[in-house]
């Protein structure tokens, strides 16, 4: 790494060093403490939803529970562990560059790429399901307002109906709708930010930038593709599993 | 301090027990306990999971103790919303006789 010295006010140093930096750990730590600043806003910005949410939740138990069963929940499921392996994959992504494996760096790197894609894709495929059943909330979709058709009792089992328990109202689900919308939303919004990140990383990685010396960019990366992840971890047993246990006797 | 490279050893146990986890709480979650025990549950896996994620993917168990202040002031003020908020809809039913 002989080439990556300069020599510069007498002094020799790595060409990633930033001048306001005394050295390499100095700014890798100052690196990392910012990321984790920006990921305590995020923390807040999420933390209001989940406020919103659990409040509404509290007010029409029934009403989330029917609206929660309605989504599918192989597909949370599924993309829960997509996610879960695309964190694992960018956590080997840091340790190859840490360790100085460059292909293997590259390749976790596009593995966890193709990972977000995937979840993004099913969410897709999620949303296209709404949009058929007249789920998207309020007029969001010109012509196709929040309208579902509602399961009638001794009608045969439609599972494009919903099942409206007693004591729940439509417009009440439609808020559990909003609040889906806008958490996975969000969610996946940081999900398309982080895949341009990763496309940045990996246009970078192929020129041989990052190594065992310096590598901030794709370690801070991966904080903020973790904590995407752990958005994720919450957000799947509280909108698709809290009224599994009340399918039965709704 | 210099940098601690955590081991591929420590990467596939975490990344295992995340994909345990998130069975255990597909799997629980059809079953019918009593009161908030489903939500509880739930929850504790799923806080279980995001400290694995935060402590080994995020590196916090090796990072500086600022590093631990920050998150820690987060969750605080994040304790701070919840608690204010429901203070308020959870007592506002004392006063609807006036």
């Amino acid at each position: 790494m002989a080439e990556s010295y300069v020599e510069e006010h007498e002094v020799t140093h790595h060409r990633a060093l930033q001048h306001h930096f005394e050295n390499m750990e100095q700014q890798r730590e100052a690196g990392a403490l910012g990321m984790w600043v920006f990921l305590v806003t995020e923390i807040m910005f999420f933390g209001g939803m989940f406020l919103a949410y659990t409040l509404y939740r509290r007010a029409y138990p029934q009403a989330f529970a029917a609206a929660s069963n309605h989504l599918d929940i192989w597909l949370g499921a599924t993309n829960t562990v997509i996610l879960i392996c695309s964190s694992f994959t960018m956590a080997l992504t840091v340790y190859c560059t840490q360790v100085g494996k460059r292909q293997l760096q590259i390749l976790f790197l596009i593995l966890t790429m193709v990972f977000g894609a995937t979840f993004l894709g099913i969410k897709a495929v999620e949303y296209h399901d709404k949009y058929r059943d007249n789920l998207i909330p309020g007029r969001l979709i010109p012509g196709r307002p929040f309208n579902p058709a509602v399961q009638q009792h001794g009608e045969p089992q439609d599972p494009h109906k919903l099942h409206l328990p007693e004591g729940a109202s439509v417009r009440q689900v439609e808020l559990f709708y909003w609040i889906y919308f806008a958490m996975t939303g969000m969610h996946a919004v940081h999900m398309i930010i982080g895949l341009g990140i990763m496309a940045f990383l990996l246009y970078f990685s192929i020129r041989g930038r990052y190594g065992p010396e310096y590598h901030n960019p794709i370690e801070v990366s991966g904080l903020y593709w973790h904590f995407v992840d752990i958005v994720w971890i919450f957000l799947f047993p509280l909108l698709y599993l809290l009224g599994r246990h009340m399918e039965g006797h709704g | 301090m210099s940098e601690h490279i955590v081991s591929l050893k420590i990467y596939f146990v975490i990344f295992l027990a995340l994909l345990v986890g998130t069975i255990l709480t597909a799997w629980v979650a059809f079953f019918d306990f009593s009161g908030p025990i489903n939500a509880i549950l739930a929850l504790t896996i799923a806080c279980i999971k995001a400290t694995l994620v935060v402590l080994y993917f995020m590196h916090l168990r090796y990072s500086t103790r600022l590093t631990w202040i920050v998150l820690g002031s987060a969750l605080f003020w994040l304790a701070i919303l919840f608690a204010l908020t429901f203070s308020d809809y959870s007592t506002r039913h004392w006063f609807s006789a006036l």
